[in-house]
């Protein structure tokens, strides 16, 4: 707002001149955006076939020679590692912040061009940092994501040499870029909005991925200091984590230290990043739904209100995830109240997301079905949360496969579905072709109906006891073998389901050269982002003028207007000509 | 239309699911049958909400499908609505929320006459400490873990000389009385698991943590380590036996106290060199990995072990004599057994407890 008339004078200074710098070192939002895409998406395939193995393990145990109890727990922990942090963390705010809020909010760019660049080559370096682990003695860290000390640093444990040293360098790395990225994220949102873009008329998917931003330049400091404590620890000695222990029969030179602190740290920004994955998912859903339904979302404001005192409560349920990790009994009061608290904000969402749909004009486009997979799947994710967030139930739920369902369906799933949701919706304008629509449905059914298959079930394995991380069930009496063919079941339909990606991937590669061309706006939606002058948008977005908003991002099937879609950008003119008549095109004057 | 039919068809699925799953909560054998009823209070509710949400969906998707000539409705807000909705909800959760926090206050509240006793977890095997007959146990250290001192008690302490030490992974328990676990790990997090007792509680090195519960019947119930301990985590497996008061007790007689076990350490080699090769097996941590029953673990089994011919990750294979023995406890990623992974530490060991140690493995294998 305030910056644009500099800002417009040295555009050309920042418009790219080579090959290399329009596609390479690029500052420009869209295209940094692609590159976190393409590189989460590439290292989220990598995690995609250690869960294939890991499945394969546990579907026909000790049918595969090559999957021993180390290859095991190292596919576990980097499964885990890199869905969450190096493929939805990057993909949700890199990717789709970065592509989607300078165009939702009217906006040349970020307002940090060069730091922008920074931070997707930073986190390029961290995705090879993790992975050059693959390519060491003793191969990558085994410690599970959480990378629980004193385990996680000691030779019990599978890469207790140089992987868990590469996979703490590569998260520090990893918080560093992102913080690079998100500061600019928040900035651009609170500084870089066009004319008449109030907060209260922000898109959700703005909302979703400016308040998951502040969350996550708030949570990831507390990892981060848990993973520079934490390589002290295992490289010159330190024992901010390590009290006196005796492995493998041979005392130590630790003592003093608290494994529960690491914990209380990785926590704190681990609850958190929960919703810093889910926020940005409940947005682009919020305007996937309203966009396919003609309609628009139903309680704007509860639902903006709603992402805030999530984000807020998130931030005071931390120890739920430690309920019996040995801290003190009487704080599970405590994190049992806020954790089921926040329950309600977030039911809040769905009940909207579904009120939507009452009385809408439903499209059932590839995006709508992602979107309405995703509000089921999260529903699923979000109660079972209940049975674990009420310390009680915990205890006997806790770290079994119940878990496993849980967290797989409310922040693997769900958010995978909203991303799929995404892109398919926003491909057209991100490279002005539409993806195939017979693939996106033949990948949406195999993908909503598999994953529900392999999690659903899974959830009884819990409530029998099956405990998580165990590389085998052999000899255990209380599983009887019935549980092993659900094992295997399961393990059949996972695979299948992974190798349905590659329709995915194919569409992708297929779509962006040869599909169907799709005009600016093929969803007829309201959000500014489909009015840019050129699709796919030029460096600079807008032309020579920015937008001017005048409604909210959620004027569809406006009674009296001539279309089911008002533009943000659209000014209605009421018989009046003159200066106010010139401005019909929304743009700015 | 599809959708919707399909969208039904998940509810219904899902409840069908749930009746005829043959999986369900382990049969309890402990006092806590509460935290079943909050659980099953829970499921009950989430239910009710999913198949609500379901169906109304797939209701929407059909009556409000796409048509050309219709138009959507325009209702930005409807407070009246939103505020039903918020009140439903928040009765929902104080519905799972009050019984869930009513069981956790009898949780936190440790019954004063509870037996006490204590789970040593290490990798990857747990061991069992109960106090003698003044009812208190003896102060420990960290430090003080030595091979010959297992659970490091100070020797001088005199409530611990009639400490009772079960070493194996096999514990005795009295029904209907209340026991209290205290929990010690001398390596890493581990966590004491008995899916029928339904209560867990982590065993975190540096500090004592702990659980109650009253087991409600007699029986064998399986103890899992479930708080991921490294590589061998899936074979950390215990036993519970529960069975009546005279019962545990005589079994109690059987297990040495810590004064006993030290006047043992005190007479050398009194067992024979083989047993002190057990006693610094156990100590050292080699049962974890290694079983002396022939079943397979994260290492090879002991049991038949020496003189057997062994076949190398390398295809080359090799006699199993006391040099080859020595040569795997010093360097053990030198000639690692074909089919098990390189994840064994070197140990140093003296040559004393080298030579007790391979008296062991050939008494194993007789």
């Amino acid at each position: 707002m305030m910056a644009q008339t500099p800002y417009q004078e040295s555009l050309h200074l920042h418009d790219p001149q080579s090959f290399w710098t329009k596609y390479v070192w690029s500052q420009d939002h869209k295209v940094i955006a692609i590159q976190y895409v393409i590189t989460a998406v590439s290292v989220g395939l990598v995690a995609l076939v250690l869960s294939g193995l890991m499945r394969l393990q546990l579907g026909f145990p000790g049918s595969f020679s090559f999957i021993d109890p180390t290859s095991y727990y190292q596919y576990v922990t980097m499964h885990g590692m890199i869905m969450i942090i190096y493929l939805l963390t990057a993909l949700l705010l890199g990717g789709f912040g970065n592509y989607l809020i300078p165009l939702m909010v009217g906006a040349r760019d970020m307002v940090f061009p060069f730091v922008n660049m920074m931070s997707y080559w930073v986190y390029l370096l961290s995705v090879l940092v993790l992975m050059a682990s693959f390519f060491v003695p003793g191969g990558p860290t085994g410690a599970g994501w959480t990378l629980y000390p004193p385990q996680a640093i000691l030779p019990g444990t599978p890469g207790s040499g140089a992987g868990i040293v590469l996979m703490l360098v590569s998260l520090i790395i990893f918080i560093v870029a992102f913080t690079m990225g998100g500061l600019n994220y928040v900035t651009t949102v609170l500084q870089a909005r066009t004319r008449g873009m109030t907060l209260m008329r922000m898109p959700l998917s703005v909302w979703g991925i400016f308040t998951a931003t502040i969350m996550a330049l708030l949570a990831f400091p507390a990892l981060f200091v848990g993973c520079v404590m934490l390589l002290l620890d295992r490289v010159v000695g330190s024992s901010f984590f390590m009290p006196a222990v005796t492995s493998m029969g041979q005392q130590l030179d630790y003592g003093g230290g608290s494994p529960v602190l690491f914990q209380h740290l990785f926590w704190f920004f681990g609850h958190p990043e929960v919703y810093i994955v889910a926020l940005p998912a409940f947005g682009i859903i919020s305007d996937l739904i309203s966009t396919h339904a003609r309609k628009n979302i139903f309680g704007y404001r509860v639902m903006v209100w709603a992402i805030v005192a999530i984000g807020v409560i998130s931030f005071i349920v931390w120890a739920h995830h430690m309920y019996y990790s040995g801290m003190n009994l009487y704080l599970g009061f405590f994190f049992a109240v806020t954790t089921l608290i926040i329950a309600i904000p977030t039911a809040i969402k769905v009940y909207n997301w579904v009120l939507t749909l009452w009385h809408g004009n439903i499209h059932l486009s590839v995006p709508m079905l992602f979107a309405i997979a995703f509000v089921i799947t999260f529903v699923i994710g979000g109660l079972t949360g209940l049975f674990l967030g009420n310390v009680a139930v915990d205890l006997q739920l806790g770290d079994t496969y119940f878990v496993v369902a849980h967290f797989h369906m409310v922040m693997g799933v769900s958010p995978i579905l909203a991303i799929f949701g995404g892109i398919y919706h926003w491909f057209p304008k991100a490279t002005g072709r539409m993806l195939n629509d017979t693939l996106g449905k033949l990948h949406f059914w195999v993908t909503f109906l598999g994953t529900y298959a392999i999690y659903f079930p899974m959830h009884y394995l819990g409530f029998l006891g099956v405990p998580r991380r165990y590389y085998n069930f052999e000899s255990f009496e209380f599983i009887p073998p019935s549980a092993q063919t659900l094992q295997a079941i399961i393990t059949v339909v996972a695979l299948t389901v992974g190798v349905f990606q590659l329709v995915f991937v194919f569409n992708l590669a297929w779509s962006a050269f040869k599909g169907k061309r799709a005009d600016g706006n093929p969803w007829r939606a309201t959000t500014l982002e489909w009015q840019t002058p050129d699709t796919p948008p030029v460096h600079g977005n807008w032309g020579p003028r920015l937008p001017v908003v005048h409604r909210w991002a959620y004027d569809y099937s406006v009674p009296g207007a001539d279309q089911d879609f008002l533009p943000q950008n659209l000014e209605l003119v009421v018989a009046t000509a003159g200066h106010e008549g010139q401005r019909a095109q929304g743009s700015e004057a | 239309m599809t959708v919707a039919i399909l969208l039904v068809v998940i509810a219904l699925a899902s409840v069908l699911f749930h009746a005829l799953s043959p999986w369900w909560l382990t049969p309890l054998a402990s006092n806590w049958h509460q935290m079943d009823a909050t659980l099953v209070i829970t499921l009950w509710i989430s239910a009710i909400v999913f198949v609500a949400i379901v169906l109304f969906i797939a209701y929407a998707v059909v009556r409000f499908r796409y048509r050309p000539e219709r138009r959507a409705a325009y209702e930005p807000e409807n407070k009246k609505l939103e505020w039903w909705l918020i009140g439903l909800t928040s009765v929902g959760v104080v519905a799972m929320l009050v019984p869930g926090l009513y069981v956790w206050a009898e949780f936190v509240d440790i019954p004063k006459d509870a037996l006490t006793f204590e789970t040593v977890g290490q990798q990857w095997q747990w061991s069992f400490r109960f106090p003698g007959q003044d009812g208190r146990m003896g102060t420990v250290d960290a430090e003080l873990i030595k091979p010959d001192n297992p659970f490091g008690l100070f020797p001088g302490n005199p409530f611990g000389q009639d400490d009772v030490l079960v070493q194996g992974s096999e514990v005795h328990l009295p029904v209907g009385r209340p026991i209290k676990v205290l929990l010690r790990a001398k390596d890493v997090l581990h966590d004491f698991y008995v899916p029928h007792f339904r209560v867990r509680m982590d065993a975190v090195p540096g500090m004592v943590t702990g659980l109650w519960f009253t087991p409600t019947r007699t029986g064998r119930f399986e103890l899992a380590c479930s708080e991921y301990c490294g590589v061998g985590h899936h074979t950390m497996r215990g036993l519970v036996v529960v069975e009546e008061e005279a019962a545990f007790h005589a079994w109690l007689k059987t297990q040495p106290t810590f004064a006993q076990s030290m006047s043992k350490v005190a007479a050398g080699t009194g067992d024979g060199l083989a047993a002190r090769g057990r006693d610094l097996a156990q100590a050292k941590g080699c049962l974890g990995c290694h079983s002396v029953d022939g079943n397979r673990s994260a290492g090879p089994t002991w049991k038949g072990l020496y003189g057997k011919t062994e076949t190398l990750a390398n295809g080359s294979t090799v006699v199993v004599d006391d040099d080859y023995l020595k040569k795997s406890i010093s360097d053990p990623n030198a000639m690692i057994v074909k089919g098990y992974s390189p994840v064994m530490p070197p140990y140093n060991l003296s040559g004393e407890e080298l030579d007790a140690l391979i008296a062991y493995t050939k008494d194993l294998s007789k």
